[in-house]
């Protein structure tokens, strides 16, 4: 296991950390590319609404799992940089969230609140992704230095905790929307799962 | 009520096109496209009746009915590049690419169950006498999208008259071709293969429900149903069952697919309600394919006056 993990962190940690940020930074601005590219060019298929929304959705769930990959590549790798650019990866993952949510309120049901707050309520599938925006949100606000400071440590640490909760709620809400089709839905959430239990694995085999 | 049968429909077993006959057809068949695979050029064959069902191909003598929406058509592309056709995979722009080789020549179906001409038919046999007509309807996805569609095909209720059900026969079943190799969608089993659905017989027998066999004037292509659909045009878009292969008459109310992958959320009459929400979302609005704005959804899609009768009494929360 040390072998390549070594070789990896070699072709990388030579690489100031800035260079790396800004790498990160933008492979995972590339969705978002993407698909400003396909509404440029008339590539959003007959229902163009529906389209960015699943299309936003899917890398929402996408960015909250790659900000939730950065401690298992420590654990079964001992790469570090992606730890140092942690933030950065929340932060585009709460874009993404609102971004999606955004798309929701703002184009497909242009303003109408009557409609989302009903959603919102009787739609189980609404309610838990509503609840996940929250949290994505609380942490995004929560997420500069001075948050840290005020709030102390400990109880930012806990807070921040809530994102495996928001990351499981991202699953539901992606297995409660589908009809019929739940492949790419439980793919997103064995990602998930195998993703927690390595932190798991990793706390109960750790050296006491 | 007196319903009069044209005698030039009546149609006897013996009418319709033997096996025999039709097995040595598809062998002919077979053996032309062995012969273009070694190399004659296609130019040089004779030109076989498969021809009228190639899709892409203007339907000859379409006449207009006087079935017609006022509201714009949906554009071509979306009404043959947005489909929900799960035997060509989940995504709504699979059946575009993955029927693309659909080959619907030769195409049998067969009638069974409480009929007095029950026996498998040739698509050209069963659909022949009746005029094809062009009647453009609302269609309306039980995922709250909506299109308006120039649909061109023959009456239900033309069709099965000709056949004769029995005065058993209180419900029309029909069924999806089941074939993996062809239909790739059906490896996986998202839904219970083939896909099976039904009408009361009365619902069948009403004017707007149609067999329909082109879009925009032209042959069916595969990914909207090819060669030959159901469109009842108050129903959720989910009760046009594609590809038919058999239609039975039956006495007891027949099982239909997404009743049976989802009892809650999908009934067997599917009737357009904005009142009766489905369970994860409302049927209130929908989207026109094309446009920004929702709009509020009608009941029955629109064709309240043609239907509602046939539903007099019942509880529409109940029998969604």
């Amino acid at each position: 296991m040390n072998t390549p993990a070594t070789t990896l962190n070699m072709a990388l940690f030579p690489l100031p950390y800035r260079v790396v940020w800004w790498l990160v930074f933008a492979v995972l601005s590339m969705p978002l590319a993407w698909l400003v590219n396909l509404g440029l060019n008339d590539g959003l298929g007959a229902n163009p609404i529906e389209f960015i929304n699943r299309f936003l959705g899917d890398w929402a769930l996408r960015m909250i799992l790659v900000s939730l990959a950065a401690t298992p590549l420590k654990i079964l790798f001992g790469w570090r940089w992606p730890v140092r650019v942690r933030r950065m990866l929340g932060l585009w993952a709460f874009t993404y969230v609102a971004l999606h949510i955004t798309n929701y309120v703002v184009v497909d049901n242009f303003f109408a609140w009557d409609d989302i707050w009903k959603d919102i309520v009787k739609r189980n599938f609404i309610t838990v992704g509503m609840v996940a925006f929250t949290i994505i949100t609380s942490l995004a606000a929560t997420s500069w230095n001075g948050a840290i400071k005020r709030m102390g440590s400990k109880s930012w640490r806990r807070l921040h905790k809530l994102v495996y909760v928001a990351a499981a709620l991202g699953s539901l809400h992606y297995i409660w929307m589908v009809k019929a089709d739940l492949l790419l839905p439980l793919v997103h959430s064995t990602i998930l799962a195998v993703l927690l239990a390595i932190r798991v694995y990793a706390h109960i085999t750790r050296p006491a | 009520m007196l319903i009069k049968i044209a005698k030039s429909w009546q149609m006897r077993e013996s009418d319709a096109t033997p096996e025999a006959i039709y097995r040595d057809r598809r062998r002919f068949m077979k053996g032309t496209a062995v012969a273009v695979g070694g190399g004659i050029a296609s130019g040089l064959l004779p030109r076989t009746a498969s021809a009228a069902w190639t899709p892409g191909t203007k339907l000859p003598n379409l006449v207009k009915s006087d079935y017609t929406v006022d509201a714009p058509l949906t554009k071509f592309e979306s009404v043959t590049e947005y489909n929900n056709f799960y035997e060509f995979g989940t995504s709504k722009d699979d059946p575009v690419s993955n029927a693309k080789d659909f080959v619907t020549t030769p195409w049998t179906i067969e009638i069974a169950g409480e009929v007095a001409n029950p026996g498998r038919y040739d698509i050209n046999d069963l659909l022949r006498p009746h005029q094809i007509e062009e009647r453009v309807y609302r269609h309306r996805c039980v995922e709250t999208w909506s299109m308006v569609v120039p649909w061109a095909g023959v009456a239900l209720t033309d069709v099965i008259k000709r056949l004769e059900p029995t005065s058993k026969a209180k419900y029309v079943a029909f069924e999806t071709l089941l074939d993996p190799k062809r239909m790739p969608g059906q490896n996986r089993r998202v839904l219970q293969w083939p896909y099976v659905e039904g009408l009361r017989m009365d619902e069948a027998m009403n004017p707007l429900a149609m067999l329909a066999t082109g879009v925009y004037g032209e042959v069916m292509p595969p990914q909207n149903g090819a060669p030959v659909r159901l469109v009842a045009p108050w129903k959720y878009g989910f009760k046009g069952i594609k590809s038919i292969v058999r239609i039975t008459f039956t006495e007891q109310q027949p099982p239909t697919s997404w009743n049976i992958s989802a009892a809650r959320e999908y009934g067997f009459y599917a009737n357009v309600n904005p009142e009766v929400s489905h369970p994860r979302w409302s049927q209130a609005k929908e989207r026109p394919i094309g446009k920004f704005f929702k709009e509020k959804t009608l009941k029955f899609n629109g064709y309240g006056e043609q239907v509602a009768h046939l539903y007099r009494g019942m509880d529409l929360a109940k029998f969604f």
